[in-house]
């Protein structure tokens, strides 16, 4: 494998982590204002809260892994993408400041408060939409580049299907990916009311979940038919995707094998990303720039990936052990620590 | 608006005004962990539940402190790109390594944050507990350290070679560890330190003086001001230091911090001051031979002046307020805990006396404004240059047209957060106060001593 695919998969999988991290994160900020908003379900509350505490922080850093490791990897990305995001990016910047500021407000400080959990419900939920501009420019025909200036092109991108049905991916994508972890992880409690809200919230997301998977398919095709004929090669990728995500729902329908269910889920979205990701190479922005031509020398790629070996030893056992403490932890699950 | 729009101006303040805002945070959530992870070890040493509280309470406002940290720094780390999209492709050419180390520094320290916050009562030997807050002291000074690299190498760059520009010859450590590096980091961490101490001493200086005389404070000022006290020692030595570093490597910005004009021996320090027109200092306090001893050691060494560099390569004269202001914020900050460990040893009557709190209580803010003069006198000093004899600040900036609208709509944003951190820590202390607490947690209720 080349210097140049290694560095985008490394990238792609920390994306991927944080894709599933932060849905689980963002939906249930959203559950739990929803919740508290319609004084549904007090205990459900109780139950998100003991699974986010400890991890919210780790989510956020998966993110600048991202856009750290891009910058190292990728240079030339931040020219291009850099000066075209700068209000998209910024509008982001300000949701997951609020996001993860009155998350943090509202869970430490003394007392439970509607405002701010709204504030980081409702944020949570537009992050993904807000991010997903960066995936709906990298497929060209947005960026306006002459002599030396890139400009976005807003017009273009708020009018054009293939944006919207992104954003409405993004969105679904958060509640249902969230939902089945959520019904798994009130199993595990023993919290039956909270699972049976988790279990319907999960099947009524799956139907939209698919149906704006299959838009995207559509959209792809009219706007970018060069990546569409990419996707057609590798799409048993999708088909597989496909597979995972019938099965899994089968189970929760089933009230059966809840654990693996939602690794379904997990890999249903994996083999989604990959799928999308490699049918995208070798452009990191259609058609402008390539793994190719934006990487970095070859002195920095070996540091980096030296760094990032080096980062994973640490990181691995370091996760591990959390995951023991906190969600491995039959009697932390069920409150009792 | 007043001005003409010029994106590079506008990126510089936001930059700016999102640097400024973070590195409150930034030096909290560096400084803090240590002394968390001093009480929490003094408490177990000593089997002393008022040392104990101390760890949990301190953590317990940490995570507020903490969270907006990690927001405002991925605000950076975005900006950084947004708004200095030719500097970072450079950047990311030379410099990238200690930045991507530092998202693993980051993340080891969130994982064991968490780790730590949620149990306090989980482990049989309160041992193990300790141990927890260890890498997170670590990975929140390691991420301090990497990322002063980055900044050492804007004053210094070194690693690389631009032949007929063509950037070759990248050597990621030579560009981490350039001649900056040494002083930079070891400054920020011990001011960091420094600061978060004076920041809680502050916290129980305020309650004594508020008339709560719960011994559980006296200790909380003690063990404050004595780390504090250590770390303003270590301040003004590395102080010392990157003045000699500047005197070698950046001489024009030290000139401009001391409005060293002519090239001379037995440099003379000017405090404070007024500049004219015509370049004279009036109303200024010169201490003699101090600017050379500052930059070389020695009372009689020469010190380059600015006359030496063209107008257009040299920091605005504004910059010599910024390290006047820090240098004096220093020296009260060694003198006032000097003093408190002074009347500890010698008069012990006179140790919570108003004089003296209140002495100990500004040194609160006093320090985090010597950390914000620090920052604004180094990147204010190296302009014109963002990478320093390399790349010119304008020249690495963005060129897009909404700069100033995102300016006002990061001020809003920070002065939001700002304001309700503020509220939601004081609501945690206040409707919980550590008499309260301790009495909960079924210890005595503690008077006087
Ligand atoms: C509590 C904060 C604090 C205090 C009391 C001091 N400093 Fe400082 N200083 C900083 C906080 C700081 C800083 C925020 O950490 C800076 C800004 C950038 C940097 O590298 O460190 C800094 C930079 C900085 C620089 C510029 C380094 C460079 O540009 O490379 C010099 C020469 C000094 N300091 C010298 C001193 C001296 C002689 C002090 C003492 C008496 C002193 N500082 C007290
Ligand atoms: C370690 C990391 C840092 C990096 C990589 C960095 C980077 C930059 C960059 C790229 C700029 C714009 C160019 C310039 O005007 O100099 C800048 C400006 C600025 N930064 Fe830093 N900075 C760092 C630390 C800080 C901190 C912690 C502060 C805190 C107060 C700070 C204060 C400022 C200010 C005030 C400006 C505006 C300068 C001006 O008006 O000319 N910097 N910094
Ligand atoms: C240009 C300069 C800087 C950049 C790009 C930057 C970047 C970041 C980022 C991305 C985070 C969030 C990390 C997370 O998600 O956990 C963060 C938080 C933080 N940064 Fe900054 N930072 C800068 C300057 C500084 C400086 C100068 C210091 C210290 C001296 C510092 C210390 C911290 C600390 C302590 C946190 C809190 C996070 C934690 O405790 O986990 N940063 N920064």
């Amino acid at each position: 494998m080349s210097y140049e695919v290694l560095g985008i998969t490394v990238l792609w999988f920390f994306l991927y982590g944080y894709l599933i991290v932060a849905s689980i994160d963002f939906g249930a900020g959203f559950f739990h204002f929803y919740n508290k908003a319609f004084h549904r379900n007090y205990q459900v509350n109780r139950l998100i809260q003991r699974y986010l505490s400890p991890v919210w922080e780790v989510t956020n850093v998966f993110l600048v892994f991202f856009f750290v490791g891009i910058i190292g990897f990728f240079p030339d990305t931040a020219y291009y993408f850099g000066t075209a995001l700068l209000v998209p990016g910024s509008i982001s910047i300000v949701l997951i400041a609020i996001r993860g500021s009155y998350y943090a407000f509202n869970t430490y400080g003394s007392s439970d408060n509607l405002i701010y959990s709204f504030l980081y419900g409702m944020s949570g939920l537009l992050i993904p939409a807000s991010f997903t501009i960066v995936l709906t420019i990298s497929e060209g025909g947005y960026l306006d580049i002459q002599d030396g200036n890139v400009t976005l092109l807003l017009g273009e991108l708020f009018t054009s299907a293939y944006s919207w049905s992104v954003v409405i991916l993004a969105i679904v994508s958060v509640l249902f990916i969230s939902a089945s972890f959520l019904t798994y992880y009130a199993y595990k409690a023993g919290d039956t009311e909270s699972y049976h809200l988790f279990r319907r919230y999960t099947l009524g997301w799956s139907l939209p979940t698919i149906l704006a998977s299959i838009f995207i398919f559509f959209a792809i095709s009219q706007h970018n038919p060069d990546h569409f004929t990419e996707m057609l090669h590798i799409s048993w990728m999708f088909f597989l995707s496909l597979l995972f995500f019938l099965v899994s729902v089968y189970l929760i329908y089933k009230k059966r094998r809840h654990g693996l269910a939602f690794v379904l889920v997990m890999l249903q979205f994996f083999s989604a990303w990959f799928g999308y990701g490699a049918s995208h190479l070798p452009y990191l922005l259609y058609p402008y720039l390539t793994i190719y031509d934006g990487f970095v020398n070859e002195t920095m790629a070996f540091a980096l990936i030296l760094a990032f070996l080096a980062g994973l030893l640490l990181l691995l056992p370091s996760l591990y052990f959390l995951m023991r403490l906190f969600l491995f932890d039959a009697d932390y699950v069920k409150g009792k620590r | 608006m007043f001005m003409e729009y010029d994106p590079a101006l506008y990126s510089r303040i936001l930059t700016g005004v999102t640097l400024a805002f973070h590195i409150i945070f930034a030096t909290i959530g560096v400084g803090v962990p240590l002394m968390i992870a001093i009480a929490e070890w003094m408490g177990i040493r000593k089997k002393d539940p008022h040392y104990q509280l101390l760890a949990r309470r301190w953590a317990r406002g940490f995570v507020v402190t903490v969270a907006v940290g990690v927001v405002t720094g991925t605000a950076i780390g975005l900006q950084l790109s947004l708004l200095w999209p030719n500097f970072m492709q450079v950047a990311g050419q030379t410099i990238a390594l200690p930045l991507f180390m530092e998202v693993f520094a980051f993340f080891f320290e969130a994982i064991f944050l968490g780790i730590y916050l949620y149990t306090w009562d989980r482990f049989k030997k309160p041992m193990r507990h300790f141990l927890l807050i260890i890498p997170v002291v670590i990975g929140a000074s390691l991420s301090a350290f990497f990322i002063t690299t980055v900044n050492s190498f804007m004053n210094a760059p070194h690693g690389f070679q631009i032949i007929h520009g063509v950037l070759t010859d990248v050597n990621p450590l030579a560009a981490m560890f350039n001649p900056a590096t040494p002083t930079k980091t070891a400054h920020v961490l011990a001011t960091s330190y420094l600061t978060s101490a004076f920041i809680l001493g502050m916290i129980a200086a305020v309650k004594l003086l508020k008339g709560d005389r719960h011994v559980y404070h006296k200790k909380a000022l003690r063990m404050t001001m004595m780390s504090a006290f250590v770390f303003s020692i270590a301040t003004v030595l590395i102080g010392d230091f990157s003045g000699k570093y500047l005197a070698e490597y950046q001489p024009e910005k030290l000139a401009a911090a001391e409005w060293h004009f002519e090239t001379e021996t037995e440099a003379p320090l000017v405090f404070g001051g007024v500049l004219t027109e015509e370049n004279e200092i009036k109303y200024a306090i010169e201490i003699p031979y101090a600017l050379s001893i500052l930059a070389h050691g020695t009372p009689d060494a020469e010190v380059v002046g600015l006359e030496e560099f063209p107008k257009e390569d040299t920091a605005p004269p504004y910059v010599h307020y910024f390290f006047d202001g820090m240098v004096a914020i220093g020296m009260y900050l060694a003198f006032i805990s000097f003093l408190y460990l002074l009347i500890s040893w010698l008069k012990k009557d006179w140790l919570h006396t108003k004089f003296l709190l209140w002495g100990v209580a500004i040194g609160g803010p006093l320090s985090l404004l010597a950390t914000e003069f620090g920052w604004f006198f180094t990147e204010i000093g190296r302009q014109p240059w963002i990478l320093y004899g390399i790349m010119r600040t304008p020249d690495g900036a963005t060129t897009s047209l909404h700069v100033d609208l995102m300016l006002y709509l990061f001020i809003a944003l920070y002065i939001i957060l700002g304001i309700t951190c503020a509220i939601v820590l004081r609501k945690m202390f206040r409707s919980n106060p550590a008499a309260h607490e301790l009495e909960q947690r079924g210890f005595e209720t503690g008077g006087d001593r």
